[in-house]
């Protein structure tokens, strides 16, 4: 709330814009309008190009014509060297947007002597101001003066004048002043314009040159006091920051699909957002690329355009090589969805490789990006450095709503813990973070992935087997036994192991059910042999009962039939107690 | 110093014979802006100087550059008063109100006649 006023206030004042990329963000809309911005830096940092600029989008894109008075180069140097910036100065000339005036300050062709003001000066300014109706103004390098004139009270007296008058015009002014040993400027310059100052830089480590701006005061106004990277490109001049100063970019709650049905279930089963930036880390050989390669085809699957920035491999090495693994990137590259970048990262500076990507995002409009790798590009540099950079593109590209997938070459071995470790510390700046890693088990390699994060998004814990075959990439469920992770054929041997123990364990159960079932058939065959012996004995019994019940009846027979024949019934009892 | 400035003397006065036919030797220049206190001084000297030493052999040229701005880029007129030798060649810009009488001289390149 209080920033915003604060803002608000700000933008009271009145601003030039200068129209040159990153610039109007950091100063917030552009130069103190009506009043003179000194620009001072060393030979060769770029001060004229910057003041050239300002002109010249002055009078290209704002309506404002703007005089450039020379001290150093003359009209037809400077007209040939900012050709290269894509400036047609002869055309601006002719149709009155720009005046050139060289003024040529040569000690041995003055001689002083008595009195003098640089009212000639003046009249000229004011002569080439009036022509064209000039709103800007640009000084290059008023500080010739002191060396072609030896009177430097005059000078400086004069000097201090000449900025007054040009505030009393109204004139957005751009002075440039050469960098003293101890002050900003050489001769002091700062001392007079006390409005506005930028500093310009160019320094080399590890032998690539970046230039840097800083703005050291802006008096009324809050301004980005960083320093800044800038470069001179084919489009002028662009200052690196482009949206650093905020974070306020939209968060859709689109999912977007990695090209890998699996991996999608890994994140929460619909992939990653839309907008939304993906490192994927590993070492050498772990199939980054390929991943890379999948997530681009994806978005070319669906519709969308893909824009792979490679740093490794040329263009027609990747689709070579990505046909081994079943994906043709050929037909995508023709129909103009896709579209290739590889360079090498050593080609250019950090800062020119992010201003080559923005200047290729903004011509191509992709919905999906694939740097691969990332770590290459920061090679050299340290990580205060890259981050920053790395931030501003990432911050530029959620501006976007382009998706992003970062692939970083980790230094470490298959040991999770190194690759943790990532190099370049970028990985608090992504919002999701896979980890692919190589564990060597049983004489083998083999590739395995991470979920390590995945912001604003339910995401499995779960550690996976990554395999590229010629049909794609799939990833597998590792074998998760009773004491240890095994992948690659120890999960296939360890699976067929298993298998077949369930196989015996089965067999085993079969024999003793089938063992029980004859027993218990045995048993029941002796129950029976047993009942038929019973039956058998009984049998016997009584047929010899019924032997001697038959004995004993044909017994009594035969003596009733003795007794019969021997002489009636007593004679027949007497006759059997007798006999016995 | 005397023996210095005879032989330089009359080389002078060989060239100015050549040129009068058409101009005068010295072709001067004047820039002023306005009537200021400066300018009229430089005039004066100006002048001054030329009847002393160029009697002659002399052209002035006021510019008031209030008048005629667009002239001040011609002869990268940066100070004021600034007195301009157009000719002889080369051109030659001496800045001031011109009261060193001496070093306008050097300025002209003018061997000073001595009374």
């Amino acid at each position: 709330m209080k920033h915003k006023r604060r803002s608000e206030i700000a933008s009271t004042l009145p601003k030039s814009p200068t129209g040159i990329t990153g610039l109007d963000e950091i100063t917030g809309g552009g130069l103190p309008a009506g009043r003179p911005t000194l620009v001072c830096g060393s030979a060769g940092c770029g001060k004229t190009m910057l003041a050239m600029e300002f002109l010249v989008r002055g009078a290209t894109e704002f309506g404002e014509p703007g005089v450039f008075m020379m001290f150093e180069e003359n009209a037809a140097e400077l007209t040939a060297n900012v050709r290269s910036l894509g400036f047609d100065l002869d055309l601006l000339v002719r149709q009155k947007k720009i005046a050139l005036d060289h003024v040529r300050v040569e000690r041995s062709e003055i001689e002083e002597t008595g009195e003098y003001d640089l009212e000639g000066l003046f009249i000229q300014l004011g002569h080439a101001i009036d022509s064209i109706g000039a709103k800007r103004v640009v000084l290059d390098t008023v500080e010739a003066l002191f060396a072609g004139l030896s009177n430097h009270a005059i000078v400086r007296a004069e000097l201090r004048r000449l900025f007054r008058w040009l505030k009393d015009r109204g004139m957005t002014a751009v002075i440039t002043g050469e960098k003293g040993e101890a002050s900003i400027t050489r001769y002091g310059l700062e001392e007079y314009v006390a409005d506005c100052v930028i500093t310009l830089d160019h320094r080399v480590d590890e032998q690539i040159s970046t230039r840097r701006l800083r703005v050291l005061k802006y008096r009324g106004s809050t301004h980005g006091t960083n320093e800044y990277p800038f470069l001179i490109g084919e489009h002028g001049i662009s200052v690196l920051p482009i949206t650093s100063l905020r974070l306020d970019h939209a968060a859709p709650t689109e999912r977007l699909s990695t090209g890998i049905a699996r991996l999608d279930e890994m994140l929460g089963g619909q992939g990653v957002f839309r907008g939304s930036s993906v490192l994927v880390s590993g070492s050498s050989g772990t199939g980054k690329s390929s991943l890379g390669a999948t997530f681009a085809e994806a978005a070319c699957r669906r519709g969308e355009r893909a824009l792979l920035f490679a740093y490794e491999e040329s263009s027609a090495q990747i689709v070579r090589n990505m046909r081994s693994i079943g994906i043709d990137l050929a037909p995508w590259l023709k129909k103009g969805l896709l579209q290739i970048h590889a360079s090498r990262p050593s080609l250019q500076g950090l800062e020119h490789h992010l201003v080559t990507m923005h200047d290729t995002v903004k011509a191509f409009r992709p919905a999906v990006i694939v740097v691969d790798p990332i770590s290459n590009l920061t090679l050299e540099r340290t990580e205060e450095e890259v981050k920053p950079t790395l931030m501003r593109l990432i911050d530029f590209l959620k501006q976007q709503q382009i998706t992003t997938l970062f692939t970083s070459l980790t230094t470490g071995g298959s040991a999770t813990n190194a690759a943790e470790d990532s190099q370049i510390g970028v990985s608090s700046l992504m919002d999701a973070w896979l980890l692919l890693s190589n564990v060597e088990f049983n004489g083998e390699r083999n590739r395995m992935i991470f979920v390590l994060k995945s912001r604003g998004m339910a995401h499995s814990n779960q550690v996976r087997e990554f395999v590229l075959s010629g049909a794609g990439i799939d990833l597998v469920d590792v074998y998760l036994g009773a004491d240890r992770v095994l992948t690659g054929t120890a999960r296939v041997a360890q699976a067929a192991l298993e298998h077949s123990a369930t196989e015996l364990r089965r067999d085993n159960h079969e024999r003793r059910l089938r063992q029980l079932a004859s027993k218990r058939k045995a048993i029941e065959a002796q129950i029976a042999a047993l009942k038929s012996e019973g039956e058998a004995e009984e049998a016997e019994v009584k047929f010899t009962i019924a032997q001697e019940t038959l004995q004993e009846t044909v017994t009594r027979q035969n003596s009733s039939a003795m007794a019969q024949l021997r002489g009636g019934a007593k004679a027949v009892n007497n006759a059997t107690k007798g006999k016995r | 110093m005397s023996t210095v400035t005879k032989p330089t003397k009359t080389t002078k006065t060989t060239k100015t014979t050549k040129t009068t036919k058409m101009t005068k030797a010295y072709e001067l220049r004047l820039y002023v802006a306005g009537q200021t206190p400066k300018s009229l001084t430089a005039v004066a000297n100006l002048k001054r100087i030329c009847e002393t030493h160029l009697a002659g052999q002399y052209r002035i040229e006021v510019i008031d550059l209030l008048k005629t701005p667009q002239l001040a880029a011609g002869d990268q007129i940066l100070a004021l008063p600034a007195l301009v030798r157009r000719l002889p060649e080369p051109i030659k810009q001496i800045i001031g109100d011109l009261s060193n009488e001496e070093r306008v001289l050097v300025g002209l390149d003018v061997q000073p006649v001595k009374e």
